[in-house]
């Protein structure tokens, strides 16, 4: 198929088009109808996104399904994927009918609230196929619009400090990338991905206002990049957005932040950090992965201490992603290959975990963990998938999530083995946390008034966590699925990532010793 | 030869002729009740002339011994000045003839002021660029205090004028010692006189001649008069301030510091850098604490003056370029805003507070996404094409060697998205209130949709900003060689 790329990008585009213009009225019919054009909308996309997967030829590690236009300033409109991206797209599509199937339940202003969810599909799907530089940035930023009026219109008590928090945190961390994109685009006159790949930038070191500034131009814009990617991420310590974001959003909107949002600094770490500034890269890799085991086992001890289930679980996500950074940039195949399959896996079990918080929370209303207790005594089924998923965020062999951390562990062991220590222990620390939430919800006596009523999961309810289930479980037992795709693309990547070192880290490195 | 010399000048004496005989016209005639039509002639007029310069010049062209330039960069500025000044004169006719202030001498003011605009942007001479600015500067005067009967109105147009004089004096005395050092008035000879290096005499005269202009284009340090005016003003006359005499402003700006001063780049270059700064921190910073819509834009056209400045700074034929095409967008998101100010009232009378847009998204859906996409523009984020304004500049600010700048740019545009947010949190998340009056007009309707399709669709591949970049580049070029 031709243009597949942009078809999936903007099948959802165009069903918001349709909603925007001719739905009208707030009645039942019309909010059942905005329903159905999203989900049908966005199963179309999970359909034809599958034509990418099937098509993909995981042995040509260069980028595929390329479509091209130019476009102002000498930018051009330029799609494509490859091994690292190909996954993150499926992933997208994915989670988003589900998301749809998890918002039944919104009862204000349907319309705008499935428009958009559907534009933001768009946005996310446009920042793992962009390949220039700008129309990255474009996807990326713009997808700020849409989750503010998420949480600000949908969220919860807190939702306006939280949306303004979200919003003003990461354009911060953005802007600074912007600059770094117009520096790169002046350097190397053009904003191409893979040919700034190819591109090598100076890392000569020099000094600036006395700071000298080691591996030079790469070190800077790495740390550009690095702040908008960290706080996507979100890195500790930058990421005190997070929390407010997940607790305040609706549950859907958790659901994408979770599952997809958060994987773009991941993916942003991959697609620029590592092969555009391998010098910088190695430069700063100590300092993120100190960043990471600390965020690992920090994040997870302040988990231990919420009160509120949503917060708890957010507190969890910064963990895990301790684990992608750690793995990316332990720079070797294990490292690279398990940061990537660890957040496909978080996708679906962090996705998962939050529609679990909002299956109880549709009933009961509030997320305090001290609410709730015995459920699993009027609720047999729904304590059965929440036990499945909280074993799976502790990474229990057999479930996707224990896969991701052991390649991370492995890979960060032959580059660091203090960090891969702390990191170990944060494995315990999560094992702590996600058990003692589960005693606490689920377990024990029913003895709360209010929860004497409480019903079990519907049907509807059912058919969303099914999906998740079974990709848990499949990418936990066969992993290869994952690793066949991603293999040979990061492969290619570390060996560039290897030989730009030692072409250009030794000239650094000397300089750097005699600068000292 | 004066025949020649008048041929350059045509558009600019068709509309002064107009405006002489619109006001012989009406004063001896219907008086106000001729405004409603003299607005839409002149607009007319307004439009035929960008029609005209658009389409039919070409090349450069000097009259009256270089005292007018006729070039790519002053027709580029020009149609953005007539097309703009015909959009806002049209958009404010309904309010003020509501509130009894439509006089006829409304839109010949505007049109004489437009008449000094032209001439600002094709100055080649320190006596033209008086000329035009005064021309300018004495129409704003007496359109900001078009409400006689109010006291902010008229406090206003006293405002403007005092602190309007002063800059003019402050302009005059750097002009006279320019005139001083370099022995002549005209840009062509003082940018041989001031080739490489300047007399220290000279350097004053510029820091004086840039104050002055700094003025009108209301950057920091002196915008003081800016948020009093805009507030006090009524509403079209706000819009027109905001639009058309910063794209004059600017132009002129960008005709001094290059037709005259540009051997000495590195000098101006730093003054000009500081001003950007500090326009943008203080345009970002100084409106957090604002609900008053017209006061926040005041302060969000400080900020914006700050990034075209940027552009400006950088000192290369692309920060020329960066700078016309953020103009240009600039004034096509302040139309559409103004438009949408213009609509706003209760019981009749209108209003101005952000706070009385309470949940303004369930009323009126349509305008409030157009409402939105505008002041996301605003805020400079992507994919809307304030965002793309903001690029230009921000590239041409790296590639000047003005990287700092660049960064502090950036962070300063945060800070200023805040207070655009927070309007759209009260359309959006506000809490139920006393709703506005439905907003009657078709003209502003249809003022606000074109400008936030514009804005929200004219990056597209395929659209490209209309060519603006190639257009914007040529008339750069014909400035900075």
């Amino acid at each position: 198929m031709e243009n597949v790329l942009s078809i999936t990008t903007f099948i959802p585009l165009i069903a918001a088009a349709i909603l925007a213009i001719f739905l009208r009225g707030e009645d039942a019919a019309a909010q059942r109808n905005a329903k159905w054009v999203a989900l049908t909308a966005t199963v179309v996309t999970f359909l034809v996104s599958l034509f990418i997967l099937f098509d993909f030829d995981p042995s040509n590690t260069g980028f595929q399904f390329l479509e091209k236009r130019e476009w102002l300033l000498g930018l051009q409109y330029k799609m494509g994927v490859d091994g690292i991206s190909v996954l993150f797209v499926m992933l997208t599509t994915f989670m988003m009918p589900l998301t749809i199937a998890a918002s039944w339940g919104i009862k204000t202003r349907v319309k705008e609230y499935m428009i958009a969810f559907l534009i933001l599909e768009t946005l996310m799907l446009g920042v793992f196929m962009a390949l220039d530089l700008v129309l990255f940035y474009l996807f990326f930023e713009a997808g700020l619009i849409p989750m503010f009026l998420i949480i600000g219109i949908w969220g919860g008590k807190e939702r306006i400090y939280a949306s303004f928090k979200f919003f003003l945190y990461t354009f911060l961390g953005s802007v600074l990338m912007l600059v770094a994109i117009v520096a790169m685009f002046s350097d190397a006159g053009t904003t191409d991905i893979p040919a700034l790949m190819r591109h090598g930038f100076d890392s000569e070191t020099f000094s600036v206002l006395g700071i000298t500034v080691v591996g030079g131009m790469q070190t800077l814009l790495f740390i550009a990049f690095f702040a908008s990617f960290a706080v996507k991420l979100p890195m500790w310590p930058v990421h005190t957005w997070l929390p407010d974001a997940h607790v305040q959003a609706p549950t859907a909107g958790s659901v994408v932040l979770a599952a997809i949002l958060l994987k773009m600094g991941g993916y942003g770490f991959l697609r620029f950090s590592l092969p555009m500034f391998p010098i910088g890269s190695e430069v700063m890799t100590p300092l993120v992965l100190w960043l990471s085991a600390i965020a690992i086992v920090y994040t997870s001890l302040v988990a231990l201490a919420q009160a509120d289930m949503k917060k708890l679980i957010a507190y969890s996500s910064v963990a895990h992603m301790g684990y992608v950074t750690m793995g990316i940039f332990a720079a070797n195949q294990q490292g690279v290959d398990g940061a990537i399959f660890q957040m496909i896996s978080h996708g679906f079990i962090s996705g998962a975990l939050f529609l679990c918080v909002g299956v109880i929370y549709d009933r009961m209303h509030t997320r305090e963990i001290d609410a709730y207790g015995g459920l699993v005594n009027r609720m047999p089924a729904y304590a059965l998938i929440f036990l499945f998923f909280t074993m799976a965020n502790v990474g229990l062999p057999g479930t996707s999530g224990f896969v991701g951390e052991f390649l991370t562990l492995l890979g960060i062991f032959q580059v660091n083995t203090w960090v891969a220590l702390f990191a170990a222990s944060g494995v315990i620390l999560s094992a702590s946390y996600a058990l003692w939430l589960y005693r606490r919800v689920v377990l024990g006596d029913l003895i709360k008034e209010s929860l004497k009523s409480i019903t079990d999961m519907s049907g509807r309810e059912r058919a969303i966590f099914a999906p998740l289930v079974a990709m848990t479980l499949l990418l936990g037992v066969y992993p290869a699925l994952v690793l066949d795709i991603i293999g040979p693309s990061t492969e290619a990547l570390i060996s560039q990532y290897d030989t730009a070192l030692t072409e250009g880290g030794n000239a650094a490195v000397q300089t750097a010793g005699t600068a000292n | 030869m004066i025949q020649a010399d008048l041929n350059v000048i045509l558009p600019e004496i068709v509309i002064a002729v107009y405006a002489m005989l619109a006001l012989l016209g009406a004063v001896y005639t219907i008086k106000d009740r001729a405004a409603g039509v003299l607005i839409w002639l002149t607009a007319a007029l307004f439009v035929a002339m960008a029609f005209w310069i658009g389409t039919t010049g070409t090349g450069a062209r000097v009259a009256f011994s270089g005292m007018f330039i006729d070039d790519g960069f002053s027709r580029f500025a020009k149609v953005t000045i007539l097309l703009s000044a015909a959009a806002v004169l049209v958009m404010g006719q309904d309010y003020m003839a509501r509130r009894g202030i439509l006089r006829f001498e409304y839109p010949i003011l505007i049109a004489l002021g437009t008449v000094g605009m032209m001439m600002m942007v094709s100055a080649g001479d320190l006596m033209s660029l008086y000329m035009g600015l005064e021309l300018q500067s004495l129409a704003l005067y007496v359109v900001a205090s078009l409400r006689r009967d109010s006291a902010k109105s008229t406090e206003a147009g006293l405002k403007y004028f005092v602190l309007g004089a002063l800059s003019s004096g402050l302009l005059l005395y750097g002009a006279s010692l320019v005139y001083g050092f370099a022995g002549t008035t005209n840009f062509a000879g003082i940018i041989d006189a001031a080739d490489g290096r300047a007399p220290i005499g000279l350097l004053l005269g510029l820091v004086f001649v840039m104050s002055g202009l700094a003025f009108k284009v209301s950057a920091v340090p002196f915008h003081m008069w800016t948020p009093d005016v805009y507030e006090g003003a009524p509403t079209p006359v706000t819009a027109f301030f905001a639009t058309a005499p910063k794209v004059a402003a600017m132009g002129l700006f960008a005709r001094v510091v290059f037709d005259a001063f540009g051997g000495i780049v590195p000098d101006w270059q730093q003054i000009l850098a500081i001003m950007s700064v500090l326009s943008i921190f203080w345009g970002s910073l100084a409106a957090i604490g604002q609900t008053d819509f017209k006061r926040l834009m005041a302060y969000s056209s400080i900020a914006h003056m700050g990034f075209a400045l940027m552009g400006l700074a950088s000192g290369t034929a692309f920060g020329v370029q960066a700078m016309l095409i953020y103009m240009a967008i600039y004034v096509t998101m302040n139309v559409g805003t103004f438009a949408f100010i213009l609509s706003m009232q209760k019981d009749g009378l209108p209003v101005t507070d952000i706070r009385s847009l309470n949940l303004y998204s369930r009323a009126h859906p349509g305008r409030a996404l157009a409402m939105l996409v505008l002041l996301f523009s605003l805020a400079g984020v992507p994919p809307l094409v304030g965002f793309f304004g903001k690029l230009y500049v921000l590239r041409a600010a790296y590639e000047g060697g003005l990287v700092w700048l660049a960064v502090l740019g950036v962070i300063g545009s945060v800070i200023g998205a805040f207070y655009y947010l927070r309007i759209v949190f009260y359309m959006y998340f506000g809490d139920e209130g006393e709703a506005l009056d439905p907003p009657g007009s078709a003209v502003l309707w249809g003022f606000l949709m074109v400008s936030a399709a514009i804005i929200g669709l004219a990056w597209l591949p395929g659209i490209n900003l209309f060519g603006i970049e190639g257009a914007a580049q040529a008339a750069a070029a014909t400035l900075v060689n």
